[in-house]
């Protein structure tokens, strides 16, 4: 009964606009189809011998992330706040009271609570790169739910949750959620990275990537998708969606270029993984920026990220830490430079008031972006760094050497991603599979 | 009987085949081989880290030949594979005790 009657009071409190309504259904699609994406991206990285554990920490992610944000996670981000802005109530834990009618803005509840859930799996999904090669699956299993809940969920209720503190009390801007994904991805990678240790063979061993066209393949999915990300953020089909998607389109291209820029002064060769890596650091930058500054900024944000992160990711091998695939390098600095920059670049056409440095607006702003860097990035690392920790004692993180050196496909998974000889295959094992009764046994 | 083994560019296998064709040799066996000379592979860049690859990408062709066929098959398999630039492999010639064409049973020259 209270069920219908709250169905029926937030009917009456808005009404949906099918537009709107339409164009945050493709964009959810779009930002899903993003961590499909980011496995190939991250799968094509790493060596044949661990493909298909790559991939499936970033498709399990899918499924846990879905469970967990059902139960609980949405209504503790996005229910109203139960006390600081730090942390929203389980009102709706189960989605309960939320049915067909129910509106957010001009939006089904449910399809908002859906675009949402998309960005928590991806960020689960991207920590996932640091700790590459080396994770135990089981460990990985346990580890994403609770990282869910602990850090991913109060941050998005910091920032976009009614009365989340960084938002709503702060006054940071961030978009589309340079704190929320890139920057808790970034820290909780790092924080995971110091846990497990660095790969075995670590700046001894080549570990270069196993195929680059999956990487790219990869990266222009994660392309495609971060549209729907970035423009699907402004919730409607309006102006401000459009605005985003040309700054997004914007800085990914300045992001590609600087990176290559970088590259070819550096070291002599424009490559394919840097002009992959560059496009994806200047969409990280432009995610939180996306829908507060001009064009101008969108072209200089993207072009800073992709300048600075082909730099930040060699910082592994000169500090020792070893983020596999440099979500750090990537996600966490990226994110901050954009997070950040919005103080530089925000532009009052786009925020309907707030103005970066750059057009007379002081340095208040940047303050505000600063304290939402630290706050965010310090809560990540050390919960995720506990976590981590916890379930290194309990269960053990990472997987053992034996494991490490035959790779994970074939340890964890029972699987080879590519049958490259003609000797590695036997008969079937089992006599069932056979149509005679003999038994045969495997050749491998 | 000599063995005569000849490492070489991949890419220029095709020029060795023909060249031993036109010589009459009627087979030769072809392997994926990697290794290196003096020229140490060659540096590949992944984000900015240089990886040093050791061993590069060559094919090995074995043929066995007449003890009087020998310089002239060596020869023609320098001239089809050099291209004068580093890497262009080695050739070398062991003799050869016995062969055996295992579909007749023929022995020695005759199973060539």
């Amino acid at each position: 009964m209270e069920t219908s009657v709250t169905l029926a009071a937030a009917a009456q409190a808005a009404e949906i606009d099918t537009g709107d309504t339409a164009w945050l259904l493709a964009a959810t699609a779009l930002v899903l189809l993003m961590t499909p994406g980011l496995a190939l991206f991250y799968g094509g990285m790493v060596r044949t011998k661990s493909v298909l554990n790559m991939l499936m920490m970033s498709f399990v992610s899918i499924a846990l992330v879905t469970v967990v944000w059902l139960a609980a996670g949405y209504s503790l981000a996005f229910g109203e706040d139960s006390g600081g802005g730090l942390i929203g109530d389980l009102e709706h834990a189960g989605m309960a009271g939320l049915g067909p009618d129910s509106v957010h803005g001009t939006v089904p509840t449910l399809l908002f609570a859906t675009f949402q859930l998309t960005f928590a799996i991806i960020t689960a999904a991207l920590i996932s790169g640091a700790i590459a090669d080396r994770a135990k699956f089981g460990a990985w299993l346990v580890f994403v739910p609770l990282w869910a809940l602990l850090v991913y969920v109060p941050v998005a209720h910091w920032v976009w949750g009614p009365g989340g503190w960084i938002l709503d009390k702060l006054g940071a801007l961030d978009f589309a959620g340079g704190l929320p994904v890139e920057i808790t991805s970034g820290a909780s990678g790092l924080a995971l990275a110091l846990v497990l240790g660095p790969r075995l063979g670590f700046k001894k061993d080549a570990m270069r990537p196993h195929n680059l066209p999956m990487v790219m393949l990869g990266a222009g999915l994660l392309w495609f998708g971060w549209f729907g990300f970035n423009a699907g953020s402004a919730l409607g089909a309006n102006g401000l969606a459009a605005a985003a998607f040309l700054n997004t389109l914007a800085a990914g291209c300045t992001g590609l270029l600087g990176w290559l820029f970088v590259e070819q002064r550096r070291d002599g060769h424009p490559t394919t993984l840097g002009a992959a890596s560059g496009a994806v650091a200047g969409l990280v930058a432009i995610t939180p920026s996306c829908g507060s500054v001009s064009l101008l900024g969108a072209l200089v944000i993207g072009l800073a990220a992709g300048v600075v992160c082909s730099y930040a990711v060699g910082w592994k091998f000169r500090l020792g830490y070893d983020d596999s695939l440099d979500v750090v390098g990537v996600h966490l600095v990226g994110g901050v430079i954009g997070t950040l920059l919005i103080g530089v670049f925000a532009a009052a056409e786009m925020t309907g008031g707030t103005e970066g440095l750059l057009y007379g607006g002081g340095l208040a702003q940047l303050g505000k972006q600063l304290v939402a860097v630290v706050a965010v990035g310090t809560y990540a690392f050390a919960v995720t760094y506990g976590i981590g920790k916890l379930i290194d004692k309990t269960l053990g993180f990472r997987a053992d050497e034996e494991q490490e050196h035959t790779g994970l496909d074939l340890t964890v998974h029972a699987e080879s991603a590519y049958d490259h000889g003609v000797l590695g295959h036997g008969a079937p094992v089992s006599a069932s599979v056979s149509a005679s009764s003999q038994k045969v046994t495997s050749q491998a | 009987m000599k063995l005569i083994t000849a490492i070489v560019k991949p890419y220029r296998l095709d020029e060795v085949k023909t060249a031993l064709q036109e010589l009459g040799v009627h087979g030769l066996t072809v392997t994926e081989a990697s290794g290196y000379g003096r020229q140490r592979g060659h540096t590949e860049v992944y984000r900015g880290a240089e990886y040093q690859v050791d061993l590069v990408p060559k094919v090995r062709i074995e043929v066995v030949v007449d003890d009087a066929d020998c310089d002239a098959v060596i020869d023609a398999i320098v001239k089809a594979a050099q291209t004068g630039k580093i890497g262009d492999g080695k050739v070398w010639a062991l003799p050869v005790e016995t062969v055996v064409r295992v579909r007749t049973g023929e022995r020695g020259p005759d199973a060539l």
